[in-house]
């Protein structure tokens, strides 16, 4: 048994292994059929200061090796998540970590703090990078300004392990990563998702509702790897990787090219188990391979 | 109702039709607790271009031989994939999924189940279902030509059964709406199960007559759970789950125009 437990700052992990925002509800949807408590963090729907709705249907389109969604933030507010969703989930013994959108700095800030006062989540994870979103969302994670801006007002509003989710959809991720850092991140994960588009051939329109939506699944992951080697030789805070993970060999990509944990995103569409045999799955290759921690791999490709 | 993932094995493959196949599962162990009108989502192995699970109606359950029926619609890739399956071959499904039929209100209510296309499926065990408890189900079924019409044979064991066709070549001619039933007899309620065209003249047809009616809607979903909320639904609750909080809904819950 090698030792798979890992930080991202201040945060114990388990295991590497997380579950990302928007694909995993907020975990109890997935309770019959997977052990929470085996999953090294589980990062919740998208939450914003207003209750939001969401674009209209249809929301999502399969694409060769993975799929595209325009879900658009739908949510019922931090307050209902704070008084109706957090009592559900706070004794779930794993990370419970909020993932917190917004459209303004003040939002974001205001969202975060909320959850700050929330005993059993120790982080949030802010995305800057919904591309689904006509206001706020990715438009402060394709500028540099825009992230330094909204990562500041957080970090000033909220006081535990502040993670930064960034966006494929920039000419360059190591810039935004950089002043992600410089604003008063602890972590950066990436990458959220690649914007794309699928035409419905016979109605002659883009078959989303809003046009675009946000590429996910295998397709994206070597986008992934190049983005997480990228941004961990920039910076000196932990990166968690993302993108397209679906087994052991892909997770330990990504901990190679410097991530020091991973979510695991679309893919627990097929196999709602697949966080946890990806746990497993890395525990048997560091076995395999003679390492008695994951320390060992952790940006071995660097 | 709990959810389980898991390998069933294939126990028999019927092809009733060229764009459909029957799939009969069982498991060594005793089949779980289902609803009629859930249903279940399917990985799909083989298949290069298909990512995501299907999701699939139940049915029918056979619990005499321990049996989960899935009637597929060959409609893409993946369900063509699902047509090539042996007995003896496994499928992975995620189930039971979704909220299912109203269950019996009264002994003795009659209730009209009006399916089309290979949305006849839900409804076999369903009038199972009603028929085992008490109620009164009648069956009436929409295709477009007497070669569409699937497992009629089981059908008509459960309870009566009236038919139309497009083209006349069974039943009555016209559409499902236009059945000599509607008018000379009456129902305590109606559910629904097809083409959305079909359904919504079916709802229009109760909301005038006022019975109550329940659809089943098959909106594009990923995940099945209630995680990933892309198969949402319109309704007078806002956006909501078609897999999770449906696939059933009271037509007087949606904002279809009717």
């Amino acid at each position: 048994m090698a030792d798979i437990r890992t930080n991202i700052g201040g945060l114990s992990l388990k295991n590497p292994v997380m579950t990302a925002s928007g694909t995993f509800g907020y975990g109890i949807e997935f309770a019959d059929l997977v052990n929470l408590e085996d999953i090294g963090g589980i990062i919740v729907k998208g939450t914003t200061l207003n209750p939001r709705e969401g674009n209209d249907y249809p929301r999502m389109a399969e694409t060769p090796s993975g799929m595209l969604n325009c879900v658009g933030l739908q949510n019922k507010g931090v307050d209902y998540f704070c008084q109706h969703i957090y009592p559900e989930i706070k004794d779930i013994n794993t990370n419970m970590i909020v993932n917190v959108s917004g459209s303004s700095p003040d939002d974001y800030a205001e969202c975060a703090s909320r959850i700050d006062a929330l005993d059993n989540i120790p982080a949030i994870e802010l995305n800057i990078s919904c591309p689904n979103v006509k206001q706020g969302g990715m438009a402060f994670g394709v500028t540099t300004k825009g992230a330094y801006e909204v990562v500041k007002a957080v970090r000033e509003a909220y006081h535990k392990t502040l993670i930064v989710k960034l966006s494929p959809n920039v000419t360059s991720i190591t810039d935004i990563a950089k002043v992600v850092e410089d604003a008063g991140a602890d972590a950066v994960s990436l990458i959220n998702t690649l914007m794309g588009m699928v035409i419905d051939t016979e109605r002659r329109k883009p078959l989303l509702s809003i046009g675009t939506g946000g590429l996910s699944g295998p397709a994206v992951k070597p986008v992934a790897v190049r983005c997480v080697w990228q941004v961990a030789k920039a910076v000196r805070i932990p990166v968690i990787g993302l993108g397209g993970i679906m087994n052991a060999k892909d997770a330990i990509e990504f901990l190679m090219a410097g991530a020091c944990a991973i979510e695991i995103g679309t893919a627990n569409f097929i196999d709602p188990a697949v966080s946890v045999k990806v746990a497993q799955g890395i525990n048997d290759w560091l076995d395999q391979h003679g390492c008695k921690s994951i320390k060992e791999i952790i940006g071995a490709a660097l | 109702m709990k959810k389980y993932a898991k390998d069933l094995l294939v126990a028999a493959v019927e092809h009733p039709h060229q764009l459909y196949v029957l799939l009969k599962l069982t498991d060594t162990q005793p089949l779980p607790e289902m609803r009629p009108g859930q249903f279940v989502e399917v990985k799909i192995e083989g298949s290069p271009t298909t990512f995501l699970r299907r999701p699939i109606s139940i049915n029918y359950v056979d619990r005499a031989n321990n049996q989960l029926w899935l009637l597929v619609k060959k409609a893409g890739d993946g369900t063509r994939q699902l047509a090539t399956l042996q007995p003896g071959d496994k499928l992975n499904l995620v189930f039971p999924l979704g909220n299912g039929f109203s269950p019996v209100k009264r002994a003795g209510e009659r209730v009209l189940l009006v399916g089309g296309g290979v949305g006849v499926a839900p409804l076999l065990d369903y009038g199972k279902y009603l028929k085992d408890n008490g109620a009164q189900p009648i069956f009436l079924l929409g295709a477009r030509s007497a070669t569409d019409l699937l497992e009629l044979d089981m059908f008509e064991r459960i309870a009566p059964l009236h038919i139309t066709t497009e083209d006349g070549s069974q039943g009555e001619k016209g559409f499902v709406t236009q059945h000599s039933l509607l008018k000379r007899d009456t129902f305590d309620r109606i559910s629904v199960c097809g083409p959305k065209p079909m359904m919504v003249s079916v709802a229009r047809y109760a909301k005038q007559a006022n019975i109550p009616c329940e659809v089943s809607l098959e909106n594009m979903m990923a995940c099945g759970l209630g995680a990933c909320l892309c198969c949402v639904e319109k309704t007078v609750k806002g956006n909501v789950c078609v897999c999770k909080e449906g696939p059933v809904f009271d037509i007087n819950d949606l904002t279809w125009t009717i």
